[in-house]
């Protein structure tokens, strides 16, 4: 039996090592990590291979069979602190609410002026958004609709079928007569002519669809929209394979595997609990920056149909935002950018962010309705 | 090479430490635990990090450790069985079925010793992972499947059946199984998440860059013609662009060549000239490189003298 009063000699008397694991690894549970129980017997043998006798040791072998995400690195760190020297948990931090004032003006007024940033030293955020009063009462738009009505369109918006533009794969598929000769098929079938292949087989590589990626704004600019259109998102990702999703704020947040639970009401708590900066403030180009570097540019935006759900406002540098667009429109099939306030009339893309972006934008749409959201599914079936 | 049998019998984190580093490739703790782990439990190896922090290195220094034939299968999109496992040789097939007829072999015999005689082993073209299984005694192979991001959901639900059994089944001839599993390591560059059934067969190591002793000592054993001075200027350089936050931060293949640039050009004191010319090999974006001249190379070099 290995010694283990060394551990933590407060509070492993009786318990034995494998115990000790054990509730270690119900810890890191309790903290959030995913581990099945297939691992938490690898963690076993694996401490009995490197031996329980120096710190380091028992650290490695939790890390290489509990964690299997680098996000988890930090908690696990935290969790094997706390556990084996008895350091507080510092738990999560919630982000400050970034205060935003919504003002209307009228339409016809002077577009107002770039200087949106006086708000911000006061530590909120002035926007002016460019619609009319009696446009908002009379749009049937999502920022109108109660929590029932938006349980509502969830329901339609799952019926939506996001087909997305295709492109060839690698994998083969059979046809009739084009295409390259398929000898696979072709000696199969001679087996049963006597060894005469008298019917040649054929096969021609066959199609995929694109990966679509949706990026949503949920800064408080964009709250009345991001409430629907995170349905929107979990429609998306359970109607089709091959899609990630991932909320802009003040920071990136990857929902993929929040939404991509069937069960809408679960799919809906997980990501609002995902994202710790629901309303806060736009760093939208930064916001891109981080996509980019770390999943975009790597891969997962490549060649893939890339959708942007924001209202244009960025607080960061517009030339951030241009140099992001620009590298994401390098590697993406197609960029879609969705804005709910292009539908008020007299709209123009003033917002510094949305102008710096346009240039790069494929296709420019609405999504402050249903309607619009079902064009949005068109534009992307389209080629 | 480890002493008496095989790699699974290493006794001690520091025996594959030091094991991997007479291969020139220096590990830390965590690795060598990753590796020790994986080799005595008999489980694949998942190495996920960012490009060019050395995953698939890894697995070389392991084959050449070891003894072990190093077995590579690169994945790509739309990878699939006859690509990663086996195949029929189908045009000798159907020169072997030209052959039993002209004999007139063909008629005579049924259909069944016909097929027989097709789907024979001699046909079979193997490929790296029924090759990977099908070693026979001595020491065993090492199977890298590079970049396992790249191949689709439905190959990698393929490669759970192989990872956990190490068998594979070839319809027309039967199960194959390892007569000494082989040693498997799996890199993936992230760009989309391996599965989850996938990582619960694996042990796990996310690579991280080298702190920047560890990258002198790198360039120490892999370099031996750069100077020690230069060696800690070139990842000191490197360490400093890593927090910049560069689009493509410089990886230890890129500090190498980096190195190796300015050996060839006669540098040996790093200094502004010398970096701006010399760039292209550590920096391979545009912007990157703008970002860099912004700031200015005297100044990083700065950095040098300074500590």
């Amino acid at each position: 039996m290995i010694d283990i009063a060394h551990l933590d000699p407060d509070r492993c008397g009786v318990l034995t090592l494998d115990r000790h694991l054990v509730r270690f690894v119900d810890r890191l549970r309790t903290s959030g990590l995913v581990v099945p129980l297939g691992s938490t017997l690898a963690f076993g043998r694996a401490v009995a291979e490197v031996g329980a006798a120096d710190r380091s040791g028992v650290y490695w072998s939790g890390r290489a069979t509990l964690v299997c995400r680098p996000e988890d690195i930090g908690t696990y760190d935290e969790v094997f602190d706390h556990h084996w020297t008895g350091a507080p948990l510092r738990g999560r931090v919630p982000v400050a609410r970034h205060p935003v004032t919504l003002s209307l003006d009228r339409a016809g007024d002077p577009p107002p002026d770039d200087d949106h940033d006086d708000g911000s030293e006061r530590g909120e955020d002035h926007l002016e958004v460019r619609w009319s009063r009696a446009e908002v009462l009379a749009a049937r738009d999502f920022a109108g609709c109660t929590d029932e009505e938006l349980a509502e369109l969830h329901d339609l918006m799952g019926r939506m079928r996001l087909f997305g533009a295709t492109r060839r794969c690698r994998r083969l598929r059979p046809t009739a007569r084009r295409g390259r000769q398929d000898l696979r098929r072709t000696v199969r079938a001679a087996l049963r002519t006597g060894g005469e292949p008298l019917r040649r087989c054929f096969a021609e590589p066959g199609e995929r669809p694109r990966r679509l990626v949706l990026l949503l704004d949920v800064s408080g600019s964009m709250e009345p929209y991001a409430r629907a259109l995170i349905r929107f998102l979990h429609a998306a990702m359970v109607g089709r394979r091959d899609v990630e999703a991932f909320a802009l704020g003040t920071r990136l947040t990857r929902l993929t595997r929040e939404l991509s639970t069937r069960d809408p009401d679960a799919a809906l708590s997980r990501a609002a609990e995902a994202v710790t900066d629901w309303s806060g403030g736009t760093r939208l180009g930064d916001g891109l920056r981080v996509f980019n570097d770390q999943w975009g540019v790597r891969g997962m935006a490549r060649g893939a149909t890339v959708v942007v759900l924001s209202d244009g406002w960025d607080r960061g540098e517009p030339v951030v935002m241009a140099e992001q667009m620009a590298r994401l429109g390098r590697v993406a099939h197609r960029i879609v950018w969705v804005n709910p306030l292009k539908a008020s009339p007299g709209y123009a893309p003033l917002a510094r962010g949305m102008a710096a972006a346009l240039p790069y934008v494929d296709r420019f749409l609405e999504g402050h309705t249903l309607d619009s959201l079902r064009t949005l599914a068109e534009v992307l079936a389209e080629d | 090479m480890p002493p008496a049998g095989t790699v699974h019998d290493v006794a001690s984190v520091d025996e594959v430490v030091t094991g991997l580093g007479a291969q020139g490739y220096l590990v830390d703790e965590g690795l060598g635990t990753a590796v020790y782990l994986a080799l005595r439990l008999r489980r694949p190896l998942l190495l996920e990090g960012e490009a060019g922090v050395g995953k698939t290195e890894a697995a070389r220094a392991l084959a050449a450790w070891s003894g072990g034939e190093l077995i590579r299968l690169q994945c790509y999109e739309g990878i699939d069985v006859s690509q990663a496992v086996y195949e029929w040789d189908y045009s000798r097939q159907l020169l072997h079925l030209r052959a039993a007829e002209a004999a007139g072999t063909a008629a005579g015999s049924d259909a069944a010793t016909l097929e027989d005689e097709l789907y024979h082993e001699r046909f079979l073209v193997r490929r790296p992972l029924l090759r990977s299984l099908s070693a026979t005694g001595g020491v065993p192979p090492v199977l890298l499947i590079d970049e396992v991001d790249r191949a689709d959901d439905e190959f990698e639900a393929f490669l759970l059946e192989i990872l956990s059994d190490y068998a594979v089944t070839v319809p027309e001839l039967g199960t194959y199984r390892a007569e000494v599993p082989p040693v498997v390591v799996v890199t993936s560059n992230r760009t989309r998440d391996v599965h989850d059934a996938l990582k619960r067969r694996c042990l796990y190591h996310w690579v991280q860059h080298p702190d920047v002793d560890r990258e002198v000592e790198i360039l120490r054993v892999r370099a031996p013609h750069v100077s020690a001075s230069l060696a800690r200027d070139v990842a000191t350089v490197a360490a400093e662009l890593r927090d910049m936050g560069m689009y493509k931060p410089p990886g230890v293949a890129e500090t190498l060549d980096w190195a190796e640039a300015l050996v060839l050009i006669g540098v040996d004191d790093l200094d502004a000239e010398a970096m701006d010319i010399t760039i292209g090999t550590l920096l391979k974006y545009r912007e990157d490189q703008d970002r860099l001249r912004s700031r200015g190379f005297g100044e990083v070099v700065g950095l040098l003298r300074g500590a």
